[in-house]
């Protein structure tokens, strides 16, 4: 896919990367970058994610194939959770004298 | 860095006042704003050209330093160096991600920046002529940056905050490497701590330079601070940095090139001489002494690449298809 002129014109596609610092926590986001594959995309999350021990394992997704909910249906979406304050343990109560539970 | 000074940003938007109150209010609260939020066209335009005037400045900064590499008087300063510059490349990555998120892409920011159209940090069209300059720009102008992007890692825009806190845990190894470098010079031969002064010479102005025009002069400052994008004003970072770095100059005995800097005891800070302004807006403005070549080696760092990029994005599309299987990821 070049133009006229030669140049590189087609986009690299756009990877989201994810990194579990260490065995025992979850992979977490730490950004994005451009790679023409996954392998080239691990590579690259690799040189440019984790050059200070940053983790121990790289997840590279297509930004593509990531659904995302709409922010501007952000209230109806998750207010709902906000009066269910049956759903947290303070809203029972327990006498002390039963102790801790 | 490198975006303090930013160049000609357009904030002036059409919203209905309802919806710039509504959104001021979420700033004022502290809010950040996450890319597909609503926000006003000025916002993400000052973004847009902020945060790649900030990228474009990571990139062409590699190349002033670049410049002594191979030539670095020890395996010790090479790793440091080629570390450092490194560290730059993968600044502007950060930079250029977060920009995207507002919908401009990376092929658009990189076409304007090899076409000459778009802007970066005038520092870094002055020539490395000695090793002394490598201390220098470590010390002064990632110095200057790092005063610059500190606040910015509280800026209200989420994805530039979070690029910040990155860049600026690796940006103080830089500081340090440079400092460093200027202070084995400094208690060296006679000939050295002279390279070291003459670095400094040429140095100081053009880092203090990098903070903007004075705040009298800024056209864009109030919008910027309102929205929460800038949190010091140019010349309130101007003054950290002088006061920071002045004590720095005179623990290894080099001399700052201002005859009118003084301590003022009232304002517990220095009162420093004339900026000359006519050499920063040519600078800018494309006539600095290495604005034509740095926007040349970028080209042919472009060029000499392209095979490599349509190689890759062949080979993704022979894999794929291939209906080649990635290895799935497992929890
Ligand atoms: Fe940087
Ligand atoms: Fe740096």
């Amino acid at each position: 896919m070049t133009d006229t002129t030669g140049k590189t014109e087609a986009m690299t596609p756009l990877w989201e990367v994810f990194i579990r610092p260490r065995n025992g926590l979850h992979h977490r986001h730490v950004g994005s970058l451009h790679a023409a594959d996954s392998d080239m995309a691990l590579q690259a999350a690799r040189d440019v994610y984790t050059r200070r021990g940053e983790g121990n394992s790289i997840w590279v997704v297509r930004s593509s194939e990531i659904a995302a909910s709409d922010p501007s249906f952000a209230e109806p979406m998750f207010e709902p959770a906000d009066d269910k304050i049956y759903r947290h343990p303070t809203f029972y109560d327990i006498p002390d004298e039963v102790g801790h539970m | 860095m490198y975006s303090q000074g930013l160049i000609g940003a357009d904030s002036s938007t059409t919203e209905s006042e309802e919806f710039l109150a509504a959104f001021q209010s979420r700033i004022d609260r502290e809010e950040k704003i996450e890319p597909n939020d609503p926000m006003p066209e000025g916002y993400r335009r000052t973004l847009v050209r902020q945060i790649g005037q900030h990228a474009h400045s990571e990139i062409v900064g590699m190349l002033p330093e670049g410049n002594w590499i191979a030539r670095a008087p020890t395996l010790r300063r090479k790793m440091a160096l080629l570390a450092k510059v490194q560290d730059e490349g993968g600044h502007g990555l950060y930079l250029y991600s977060a920009a995207e998120t507002l919908g401009v892409s990376r092929e658009q920011m990189t076409e304007e920046l090899l076409a000459g159209k778009a802007k970066y940090s005038s520092i870094f069209n002055y020539p490395t002529l000695t090793w002394a300059d490598i201390g220098a720009i470590g010390w002064l102008v990632d110095g200057a940056a790092i005063m610059n992007q500190i606040p910015l890692c509280r800026c209200s825009f989420g994805p530039y905050a979070r690029a910040m806190i990155r860049v600026c845990k690796e940006e103080s190894f830089h500081q340090r490497q440079g400092y460093e470098i200027m202070m084995e010079l400094a208690k060296g031969s006679e000939e050295q701590k002279e390279m070291a002064q003459d670095a400094l010479n040429r140095w100081w102005w053009p880092s203090l330079m990098m903070f903007g025009p004075h705040d009298s002069d800024s056209q864009h400052g109030d919008q910027s601070m309102a929205w929460k994008i800038k949190r010091f004003s140019n010349d309130q970072l101007r003054e950290k940095f002088i006061n920071a770095t002045v004590p720095q100059a005179k623990f290894i005995g080099l001399s700052v090139p201002d005859p009118d800097l003084q301590w003022n005891a009232e304002k517990q800070g220095y009162d420093h001489g004339e900026i000359d302004w006519s050499e920063f807006k040519a600078v800018v403005s494309g006539e600095g002494q290495m604005n034509r070549d740095r926007i040349r080696d970028r080209n042919k760092a472009h060029d000499d690449g392209a095979w490599v990029r349509e190689a890759a994005l062949a080979h993704a599309q022979k894999r794929a298809n291939k209906q080649h299987i990635p290895q799935e990821a497992a929890e």
